[in-house]
Formats: structure tokens, C-alpha cells, sequence
């Protein structure tokens, strides 16, 4: 848990309007990259298991706020193409036979060609029709999961029972570690897609989108076709962390995939910030740590809690944590540095 | 068929003999071997899964008895001077939090074993994992069927009777009684709904579609079920076959009611609590529905001076003031809890996991004091079925009526 | 045939509870443009409330208007203490609030009220009277209905014909230009958060003798009334119970006859979803210019 600080306090520094990543960053990353690569060996199986689960959760919210941080569409939704990509994932693993990481690609694919496919309506509705397409998907999805015509491939009202993956070429990493590193590696391959793709011409002209939709279509930014394209790497992203969780959880059930684990994804997204790359990483810390905290203090009323955390969040940082972070840091440094969030010039720390 | 069912029961038992004999087999190796985890000379740790939060928080309610419960054990001293610390942890009811919270349980608590943890798909999720790591997982609230299979899950164990084994209670009562049935069910579409499904279809076998003339499902987040029973009654249905949690069970009593229909009514014991349903529903709109009892109703004016629902309500008042008195998750936490107080007394010092097994697949004729009279916790290497026993019974207006013998399943 | 009527009938029963509560989510929407997920919960905690004063022994229209107040200063409270200093905070925060909100009147329902179903009495049945219409309609759930109407009927005169109702408009429409022009542009939003969180409170009183009262009650009827409410028209009170209606009758009809009840929600939301992608502001929606 300590890595995780390390590693993105740094990137939450860094405003995602900044294409100049300075050289003591990519010092700042390695150094949290062997934290976090360190920690296999640190920590219990449980604690591990943990960390896989914060690893996973944080590629789902990247995929959200890819739609709905940078590209101003709201989601409630997502929580169906994790689903889509565990079930995916278990499918081809149990049935076919598949091994587990071949798995991932193939989740990729099909929720990227579903986003595409929910993602044409949002060239026609927008803010809360969509919002109301993507819960209505994320409730509905569990009943498409049981229903009889497919119970041979679900497994229905029963689910999938999945088996745990050994490290492969007989090194000496217990399944736990192994499935740590693997979704480590996953997550990192995930996050730098993510910025590349954010940080260049699609990013900037999904931000146009969502500022000024009129004044990007001005522009020759193809409104429609860019909405939809961003709403199926969307889908890629999260699916690809459901995959990941079919695994490491070893079940898929419809019942683990209710309405609420879109809310829990969304709740994820705006505690960590809107539009951050690294808020995705505090978010799901808040997602898989928050709720025992919140059971620690009251097994009367969990929920009550965790609600009373999570509004006094974003009622003292409104633009989630890495938001928060941005501004502490914007102000340690002298305010001078930066200037409408774009740092003047690289320095060194 | 009825014969299919007896094919299956009949099957399972022959296999059952070799499959026990390994199974105790391999529990009483380790038992040599294993030191006891989770147990000190003064304590006992104990590790729970439950719904605190999310949508199915009011299963809650089970946890917190039992918590309770073995305040009160203690309180009197414990068993074998040990005392009961039951580590009970929130997991939304969603599997992936069961697994993180079990593991945590297992691997930092280090608890001597798992109980009572609730729900068929959050228990599906530690199923092998508990087993892999020879963890007893006893007791589990939920009334699927396969928390009875001893041959490949030597470590888990139900306790409630299943819901399948009900359903067959039903289906063949309606076979024997009901000459000309056409029936229709409703059911909530998940594994709790299917598992009472499947249980008709074990007995009517063949004849289902036919015999079935109208099967319906609701949600669980549908806020009404009326469109569904009005489809039943036009279907002409004359046996109504209710599976459904209570809010939807007392729904349904009053919209059969209102619509003049009158079908023969069978309701789930999930939903045949009399404060929770019947009542809410309207008592004389509720007459005639036969169910199948195994827990002495606690809103039920039958058992109002009964000594073991005496004891419960004395525990009850001075453990857990301010409780919701018609909540029947209260009489069912404390029935598991009082099983595995006679499974931890049966263990005498070797509280070992194996032991620990060995022990509680060793109950005879245990009376549970808020079971029904006649109705016994039995449990045996080739039977991990604890309650495995029904009574039908009638409401009268009044009360359960209950009428016939008890049933089991083994009995068919 | 009278099959299908009398699926009609049940779905326009079941509308009713959509098209209750899809008032109070047209009333926050109208005056902040937001659509309050938490609209559900708080209302199940009012009718709570109202459950508790007639447990106390209270007569039932004291324990309503009791209930009503109580719920309109929850309301404003809940806009004095959170939602004002949020206003200029990301609109997705907003929506993290409600789901907290949500999180939070749920679990301490649960936890003061209990778990076990409740029934909540009827003013407009004493128990024992005839089934009206063969049983597929109560007398409660019609006069639950033409309690909606008469709301509706309130909300619609208040935004068109008093002074109040035009302010509340203006602020949700411009809050700059209203508060240049004098509008106390706080006291209305609090005064639109007060009045949904009232009509909530009716819509739950309204609710409860039909589905039963529990902390859960309203979890699933929330997203019925978001759709009914969007299917009609947001911005449109009557649009908006006209959506409800037919958000119910689409339900029991595609479960009946379409698709059978395990499929029926789906198709029931993917019917909601393809309206609205030929008629993208709701059936009877306004269609919004907006200036470049």
C-alpha cells in the first residue's frame, strides 16, 4: 500500500493537459513501479489479494473515465461490461479451454464491439438519456445472464466457477504473487495506452467534445463518430479489468454484477478525480479499502458510513483526491510554476 | 416422477457410503497432523460472512443474534472454559467482498473456521477455496442443495432444509392430493426461485409441462408482481405454487385474494412468517395457504408460551433489547447458533479443524428448541444435511395448523 | 381479450406508483437540474416516518402532513448544508452526492426501522370493502392515482401561474440572469429541493399500502420513474406521469405477451430506449435551442 502513494501522488502532480512529462517523473514512476513490483514479496496472500483487487478496479475506473471524465458522457453503467468481460474470460477459459491470459484480449475485443454497439445511441441522446441507457444496461444485464437460452455457456442463476492460475515456467511465486504481477503488468500496459491515447490528438479532441461540443464540430472534430469510438475503448478498458476479476475472484455469478458495482465504479471515479489518469488509482483504493473501514465503525448501519465518507470527500476535495492533490502540491511548489494547470517548465524535486 | 426423485436419493446414498469413507478417511489423517488453528486455552476464534450493507442487509439481522448469542454463552462461561469469538465481517452480499473478507479471516484472523456465512453465491465464491484449505465451512445460511456434498466438498456444510428438498414436499403432495392440478408458479429469477423450480421438476419429471400450466418470475428489484398473477390466473391455474422472499409473498396472498381467484396455495417457508406476511398481507385473506414448517414461528400465537421460544424470548429481551421482535432472522440465527454450541461441546479439547468436522457430521437427534417438536438435527459422514425435515401445515386464519407427519427428504 | 385489459389495468396500477414518484424528480429537475438519485430513499424515509407517527397513535392525515413538513425541511436542509456549498462544483460530484444520500437514508431506514415488511394503512380503504374492477385495480390504487393527479395538477399551477413557480423557473433556466433581476437564487433552489422532498414523501405515503413498506422499498421503483420521467419529458410534470403510466402498461404487457417475465424489465427499458432515440426530449417534451 505504501507503493501506491509513491507512484501516484507523482502522476497526479502532472495536469493531464501536460504532454511534457519531465525526466524526474519517469525517475518518480520507476521508483513506484519497483515498490509496487517489491510488494509481491512484502505482502500476505490476503493483503495481495487486496492490492490485485485495487489493481483491477483501477483499470475498470480508467475505463469509465475515459467516457465520462474526458469525454463528459455519464456512465452508470460500466459496471456491464465488467461483466461482459468476466463472463467472457470464463467462458472461453472453462469451454474452450482457453488459458486465462489469452482470455484478456478476447474480453477486449468483444466489449470494445458492444461499447460500439450501446455507443450509437449516445450519437443521438446525450447527458442524462444516456445516463439512463447505461443504467438501464447495467440492470438489465444480470437478467440477460440468467436467461434460459444461455444458461448452457453462463451457467445461469449459478455462475462459473473458475480455477486459480499457476506462475507459469516453474517460477518460484505462490498464485497469489503471480496473479499480483500479472494484473501489475496488465495495469501498467492499461494506464500508459490510456495516457498516450489522452495526451494526443483523440484525447484533445475528446476534451473539446465535452467543453465545447459546437465549437469542436467547427473544428472538423467528427462529434458522432469520435463519441462512439471513445465509448468502445471505454467499454475495452473496463471489460479487460473484469476479465482480470473473473480471475482473480475464480466465480462470476449474475449476482455479482447488480447495478450496484456500476454505482461502486462511478462512487470510484469521482472520489478519485474526473479526468485524472491517476485519480482512477485512488478511486480504487477508496472502492476495495473504504467499505471495511466503513463496517469497523458501525456494523449497524455500514452503508450509512461509508455514504458520510464519501460525501465529506467530495464536499472538502470536489475534484476527488488527485484534484486535491494537484492543488497541495500546486501550492508546496509556489503557485508561479503553474499556470491554467500547465507547468512552465520541468523541475526537479 | 416420483421415481426419479427416489432414483436420485437412492443413487446418492449408494455412492454416498464410499465417498464418506474416503472423506473421513482423509479427516482423520490430518487430524493427527493438524495443530489447531484459531484456538487458544481461553478462546475460540470463529470467522462470518455477512450482508451488513447493500440489498440484502436484512439477513443482517442473522449475524448480530448470533454475535449475541454467544455473548450470552460466554457470559455463562464459554464452552470448556473457551470463549466464543465470533469475528463477523460485512461483504455486501457480493461475492468478490466475500472472498477478500474470507481470506482475511483465514490468512490474518486466523480463525479455527467459517459459520453460518450467508447467501448462495457469496458462499459459491469461498466454496473451494475453504475446501482447498481444509477450513470447515459450517453451517451456511442458504438453502441450495449443494451444501450437502460431502464426497467433493468434505468441508462444507448446510444446516437449513434445501430448498429443492422443499419443493419435492410440495410437488409430491400435490401428485397424491391434488388429482386434476393445473398448476402455476412464481418465482424469483435467481438461484433461490430456480432451486424450487428444479424441485418440482425432480418429482413431476415428465409430466411438468403438462401438469405446469403457467410458470412465472419477477425481479427482486420489480417493485410489484400483480401483472404476473394476473397471468396465472387467466392461464387457469387452479394450484398456486408462491416462491418468493416476503415483501412479494405477502403481495401476492393479497392479490390473489382481491381477484376472487382461489387456487390451492402453496408459500415457501421463506415466506411464511406471520408477522412478516401473513399479517401485512391481511390474516383472513391468507387462509387455507399450506406451507412447509420446520422453525417454530415466532410471530406465531401457537408458540406463545412454548419454554423453548420462552428461551429464545428471554435471550432476546436481555441480549438484544429494541430488536425487531417479527423478524424470523432472529429465531434462525439463533437455531444455527445453538447447533454449533453442540458441536463445540462435542469437541471436548481437540478443536482441531478435522475434529471440528468429525463433529458436527456426528449429530444425533439434536433438539434444537426452536425447531418444530419432532423435527431433529441429524448429521452423519454420508449426511450433511442437518434439517432435512418439513411438517405442512395450514393457515387457519389464526395460526399454522400443522397436519400429516413430518417429512424428509430420505423418506421418499 | 379481457386478458389484455386486465394487464392494462394492473400496469396502469403499477404506472401510478412510477408516475408518483416521477413528480419529485421532475420538481428537483425543474428548478436544479439535476436529477436527485437519492429521491427514492428519502421518500421511503418519510414514509417511515409517517409509519412511526401512526404507530404512535396519531390519526393518519396528522401523521401525512406531519410526515409532508417534516420531509420538506429534510429538504432543505439537505440544499442549506450540501448541495449550496457544491454549487459550483463538477456535476459528477453532484451525482456522487446523491449516491452517498442515497447510501445513507437507506441504511439508517434499515437501521431505525428494521428489515421485516410493513403494511402502511390506506385512507381510502378500510380493509374489508369490495375489490373494485374485479380485483385488478384497489380502491387504494385509484385513489393513489387521482392523488397524483391532484399533484400534478398543484405542480403544474405553481410553475405556471405564481410569481414563486416563474422564479424557481428562471433560476434553473439562468441562474445568473435571475439573481441580476432580484431572485434569491439560493432560497429557490432550497425551496425546490423542500417541495421535491415533499412530493417524495406523498408519493411514498401512496406507495407503501401497495407494495409494502420496507427500507428497500423504493430501490427498484427509482429507475421505473427516471425512465417514465424521461420517456415523458422531464422538464414536463404532466409529461412526466403520462410517462410513468405508460412505462407500467409497456411492463406488463411485454411480460405477458412479448418476451415472458424473465425477459421483461430488458425489453421494458429497451422499448424506454428506443423512443427516446426518435424522440430524444421525451414524448412530450420541449425541444431545447441552445445558443451557440
Amino acid at each position: 500500500m505504501i507503493t501506491k502513494p509513491g507512484l501516484l501522488a507523482q502522476t497526479a502532480r502532472i495536469p493531464e493537459r501536460n504532454a511534457i512529462v519531465w525526466r524526474g517523473a519517469i525517475v518518480f514512476k520507476l521508483i513506484g513501479l519497483a515498490a509496487a513490483i517489491a510488494a509481491t514479496f512484502v505482502f500476505s496472500g490476503y493483503h495481495l489479494f487486496q492490492l490485485t483487487m485495487v489493481i483491477i478496479y483501477a483499470i475498470a475506473i480508467l475505463g469509465l473515465n475515459i467516457v465520462t471524465g474526458y469525454s463528459g458522457q455519464i456512465s452508470l453503467g460500466h459496471g456491464a461490461f465488467y461483466a461482459i468481460g468476466a463472463y467472457v474470460s470464463a467462458i472461453l477459459m472453462t469451454q474452450y479451454n482457453l488459458p486465462y491470459w489469452a482470455t484478456l484480449p478476447a474480453a477486449a475485443l468483444v466489449c470494445a464491439i458492444v461499447g460500439f454497439a450501446i455507443g450509437l445511441p449516445a450519437l443521438r441522446l446525450g447527458g442524462l438519456y444516456l445516463a439512463l441507457t447505461t443504467f438501464a444496461l447495467a440492470i438489465t444485464l444480470p437478467q440477460i445472464l440468467k436467461y434460459r437460452a444461455f444458461e448452457d455457456w453462463t451457467g445461469g442463476v449459478q455462475g462459473i466457477v473458475l480455477a486459480k492460475p499457476d506462475a507459469p515456467f516453474g517460477l518460484p511465486l505462490s498464485a497469489d504473487q503471480w496473479l499480483y504481477l500479472f494484473s501489475l503488468a496488465v495495469g501498467v500496459v492499461a494506464f500508459v495506452l490510456a495516457r498516450n491515447l489522452l495526451a494526443g490528438r483523440i484525447g484533445r479532441a475528446m476534451r473539446a467534445v465535452r467543453d465545447h461540443p459546437i465549437a469542436a464540430e467547427a473544428m472538423g472534430v467528427h462529434l458522432a463518430l469520435l463519441k462512439t469510438k471513445t465509448f468502445a475503448v471505454s467499454a475495452l478498458f473496463t471489460g479487460v479489468a473484469g476479465a482480470l476479476g473473473a480471475i482473480a475472484v475464480q466465480y462470476v455469478a449474475p449476482d455479482s454484477f447488480s447495478v450496484f458495482l456500476s454505482i461502486v465504479l462511478f462512487v470510484g471515479l469521482v472520489v478519485g478525480g474526473v479526468a485524472s489518469v491517476a485519480g482512477a488509482v485512488f478511486g480504487a483504493a477508496f472502492v476495495v479499502y473504504m467499505p471495511n473501514v466503513a463496517e469497523k465503525i458501525s456494523k449497524a448501519a455500514p452503508d450509512a458510513i461509508y455514504g458520510i465518507i464519501l460525501i465529506a470527500i467530495l464536499f472538502f476535495a470536489p475534484s476527488g483526491v488527485a484534484g486535491a492533490l494537484a492543488r497541495i502540491a500546486e501550492r508546496v511548489r509556489g503557485k508561479d510554476r503553474f499556470k491554467d494547470g500547465i507547468p512552465l517548465q520541468g523541475g526537479t524535486r | 416422477m416420483t421415481n426419479s426423485a427416489k432414483h436420485r436419493l437412492t443413487r446418492r446414498e449408494v455412492l454416498g457410503g464410499a465417498g464418506a469413507m474416503t472423506a473421513a478417511a482423509v479427516i482423520s489423517q490430518r487430524a493427527a497432523a493438524d495443530d489447531m488453528p484459531g484456538v487458544t486455552a481461553t478462546e475460540i476464534k470463529i470467522g462470518q460472512t455477512m450482508p451488513y450493507s447493500g440489498n440484502a442487509s436484512a439477513y443482517g439481522a442473522i449475524g448480530r443474534t448470533e454475535l449475541a448469542l454467544f455473548k450470552m454463552i460466554n457470559d455463562q462461561g464459554g464452552i470448556n472454559g473457551r470463549k466464543l469469538n465470533l469475528i463477523s465481517v460485512d461483504d455486501g452480499y457480493l461475492p468478490p467482498r466475500t472472498v477478500e473478507q474470507t481470506r482475511r479471516l483465514v490468512e490474518q484472523e486466523g480463525v479455527a473456521f467459517m459459520f453460518n456465512t450467508l447467501g448462495t453465491p457469496t458462499n459459491t465464491a469461498i466454496h473451494k477455496y475453504l475446501n482447498m484449505k481444509k477450513v470447515p465451512q459450517l453451517f451456511v445460511a442458504t438453502g441450495a442443495d449443494k451444501w450437502g456434498d460431502y464426497k467433493h466438498y468434505p468441508w462444507t456444510m448446510g444446516w437449513q432444509p434445501s430448498y429443492r428438498i422443499e419443493a419435492q414436499i410440495y410437488a409430491k403432495y400435490i401428485l397424491q392430493n391434488l388429482p386434476g392440478a393445473k398448476v402455476g408458479i412464481l418465482y424469483q429469477n435467481d438461484d433461490f426461485g430456480k432451486d424450487y423450480v428444479n424441485g418440482m421438476k425432480d418429482i413431476f419429471g415428465d409430466r411438468f409441462d403438462k401438469l405446469v400450466v403457467k410458470a412465472v418470475s419477477y425481479e427482486s428489484t420489480d417493485p410489484t408482481i400483480d401483472s404476473q398473477i394476473v397471468t396465472l390466473q387467466s392461464s387457469g391455474a387452479n394450484v398456486f405454487v408462491n416462491i418468493t422472499i416476503p415483501k412479494f409473498g405477502a403481495q401476492a396472498i393479497r392479490k390473489v385474494y382481491d381477484l376472487g381467484w382461489r387456487p390451492t396455495h402453496f408459500i415457501t417457508n421463506v415466506s411464511a412468517s406471520v408477522g412478516a406476511v401473513i399479517k401485512p398481507a391481511g390474516v383472513e385473506k391468507a387462509v387455507g395457504i399450506i406451507s412447509g414448517v420446520y422453525l417454530k414461528d415466532n410471530t406465531d400465537p401457537a408458540w406463545a408460551n412454548d419454554p423453548g421460544m420462552n428461551e429464545w424470548r428471554a435471550f432476546m429481551s436481555k441480549y438484544m433489547p429494541g430488536a425487531d421482535l417479527n423478524d424470523v432472522n432472529h429465531v434462525f440465527g439463533y437455531g444455527c447458533g445453538l447447533t454449533l454450541v453442540q458441536v463445540l461441546k462435542q469437541c471436548g479439547n481437540d478443536l482441531s479443524r478435522a475434529n471440528i468436522m468429525r463433529q458436527a457430521a456426528n449429530l444425533h437427534d439434536l433438539d434444537v428448541k426452536i425447531l418444530l417438536p419432532g423435527i431433529k438435527v441429524n448429521t452423519s459422514p454420508t449426511n450433511y444435511h442437518p434439517i432435512r425435515q418439513l411438517q405442512l401445515a395450514k393457515w387457519n386464519g389464526k395460526t399454522w395448523e400443522r397436519f400429516g407427519e413430518i417429512l424428509s427428504a430420505t423418506a421418499t | 381479450m379481457s386478458g389484455v385489459l386486465h394487464q392494462v389495468l394492473s400496469g396502469l396500477a403499477t404506472g401510478s406508483i412510477y408516475a408518483s414518484l416521477a413528480l419529485a424528480l421532475v420538481m428537483i429537475y425543474k428548478t436544479t437540474h439535476h436529477v436527485n438519485f437519492a429521491q427514492g430513499e428519502m421518500a421511503t424515509f418519510s414514509t417511515f416516518i409517517a409509519w412511526s407517527l401512526i404507530e404512535a397513535g396519531f390519526s393518519y392525515w396528522v401523521a401525512f402532513l406531519l410526515a409532508v413538513a417534516v420531509s420538506f425541511v429534510i429538504g432543505l436542509a439537505i440544499q442549506a448544508l450540501l448541495m449550496r456549498r457544491l454549487a459550483n462544483a463538477h456535476v459528477l460530484s453532484a451525482v456522487g452526492v446523491f449516491i452517498g444520500l442515497l447510501l445513507i437514508f437507506n441504511s439508517i431506514s434499515g437501521w431505525i426501522f428494521g428489515y421485516t415488511v410493513k403494511a402502511f394503512p390506506s385512507p381510502f380503504e378500510s380493509g374489508n370493502e369490495k375489490p373494485v374492477l374485479g380485483g385488478y385495480l384497489s380502491a387504494h390504487e385509484l385513489g393513489a392515482s387521482l392523488v397524483t393527479l391532484a399533484v400534478l395538477l398543484a405542480v403544474y399551477a405553481f410553475f405556471r401561474f405564481t410569481t414563486l413557480g416563474l422564479a424557481m423557473r428562471a433560476v434553473a433556466f439562468n441562474p445568473q440572469s435571475s439573481r441580476l433581476v432580484g431572485i434569491r437564487v439560493d432560497r429557490m433552489l432550497a425551496l425546490g429541493w423542500g417541495l421535491a422532498a415533499a412530493l417524495g414523501a406523498i408519493a411514498g405515503i401512496m406507495i407503501a399500502p401497495i407494495v409494502f413498506l420496507d427500507p428497500n422499498m423504493m430501490a427498484g421503483i427509482l429507475l421505473y420513474a427516471f425512465a417514465g420521467a424521461l420517456l415523458g419529458g422531464i422538464d414536463n410534470a404532466a409529461g412526466a406521469v403520462a410517462g410513468g403510466f405508460a412505462v407500467g402498461v409497456i411492463e406488463a404487457l411485454g411480460g405477458a405477451y412479448v418476451v415472458g417475465t424473465e425477459l421483461k424489465l430488458t425489453i421494458a427499458l429497451l422499448s424506454i430506449v428506443a423512443v427516446l432515440i426518435f424522440k430524444p426530449n421525451g414524448v412530450f417534451g420541449r425541444h431545447v435551442v441552445s445558443r451557440v
